[in-house]
């Protein structure tokens, strides 16, 4: 018999650490999607080795989420047993691959947030986020410094990678205003000072973005509508189907291990 | 981009255990950054370095296989120039 998804009870707390653990495993399994076909070895090694990156991230958060909820649940339970709606990741993460500038430009708009935002998360006097933070913002640097070059090399490349390099910001650039984005569960630990108020982060992000999307020679969107929702579960079609491809085993045979 | 030529690197690795940097292997980049970038993320993902090297493959002169006549083989009958002619106290121990 297939397995039952699980129901989460979810305190201020877990959820904010199971949004940010989910928003590490989708992005991790976006790139480790890239297996076996990005443009050449090199860059397949350096795409899997930041899906580890961010898969390693996901597994301490999970784990940590597990040890508050006190449920008796483990980052499998987590990761595997929840449906899309229980999913609180950024919609940003969830968008396919595309082509590599996609991938590229996603990787830079995520990393450019993550980085400070764990560098801030460092100072938590929650020992063990901080011990997290600490961890993850040494890996989201290195993430930062390769999607960086690489855009600022579509961009400055060939005509059809400049066209490629901007679509990508154009399209990605409405699910970037979810990053900053809290829920009233979110503001009360910022309040207690536990965590990093996201919105504090903007104007670092945006001068980041902005610094490696000018020397590439591309033009970074203004304003403009931004895509919300992933945070309380409403999803983009997208996210179903790679859950799907996520879970079909220890859905299809619970507990299995090989 | 896999069309086009880019050019080969030579990587060279120090250890954690210090001495040289030793060369590791090779890798296609189109610059010397993304050529560092990529020699972290191929060669040294098992924690085997602490500092990286690339250099354009093309940089490197190298001898000629069919040189080897006279390039090595007149010090093949020096053996004089290696230290096994010295009596070595036993108080030094092992060297």
């Amino acid at each position: 018999m297939a397995a039952a998804s699980i129901i989460v009870a979810e305190t201020p707390l877990v959820r904010y650490l199971l949004r940010r653990a989910d928003d590490a495993l989708i992005l991790g399994h976006r790139l480790s999607e890239w297996c076996g076909k990005a443009p050449m070895m090199e860059e397949e090694m350096a795409l899997a080795n930041m899906g580890l990156d961010l898969i390693g991230q996901a597994r301490a958060l999970y784990t940590y989420a597990g040890e508050v909820e006190a449920a008796g649940r483990d980052e499998d339970a987590y990761a595997y047993l929840r449906d899309v709606r229980g999913y609180g990741n950024l919609l940003l993460v969830e968008q396919p691959n595309g082509d590599f500038a996609a991938t590229m430009v996603r990787q830079l708009f995520y990393s450019a947030f993550i980085d400070p935002y764990w560098r801030a998360l460092m100072a938590s006097p929650d020992a063990t986020l901080a011990a997290i933070a600490a961890k993850a913002e040494k890996e989201s640097a290195y993430h930062v410094r390769h999607s960086a070059e690489w855009v600022i090399r579509l961009g400055d490349g060939t005509p059809e990678s400049h066209r490629r390099a901007q679509d990508a910001l154009d399209n990605l650039w409405a699910f970037t205003g979810e990053m900053f984005e809290t829920d009233a569960g979110e503001q009360s630990l910022i309040a207690d000072g536990l965590v990093p108020d996201p919105a504090a982060l903007r104007a670092v992000w945006h001068e980041s973005v902005a610094k490696v999307v000018a020397q590439a020679g591309l033009t970074l969107p203004q304003g403009g509508w931004m895509q919300k929702g992933g945070r309380s579960g409403q999803h983009s079609e997208h996210l179903g189907h790679l859950l799907s491809d996520l879970q079909y085993m220890q859905r299809a045979f619970p507990g299995a291990t090989w | 981009m896999t069309g086009q030529i880019i050019p080969l690197w030579e990587v060279f690795i120090r250890s954690r255990n210090g001495l040289a940097h030793k060369h590791v292997g090779s890798l296609h980049a189109p610059d010397a950054t993304l050529a560092l970038q990529s020699a972290r993320d191929l060669y040294t993902r098992r924690g085997e370095g602490l500092s990286i090297w690339v250099v354009p493959s093309n940089a490197i002169t190298a001898s000629d296989p069919a040189d080897k006549g006279m390039m090595f083989e007149p010090t093949a009958s020096k053996i004089y120039r290696h230290p096994t002619f010295y009596e070595v106290p036993e108080e030094v121990g092992h060297m």
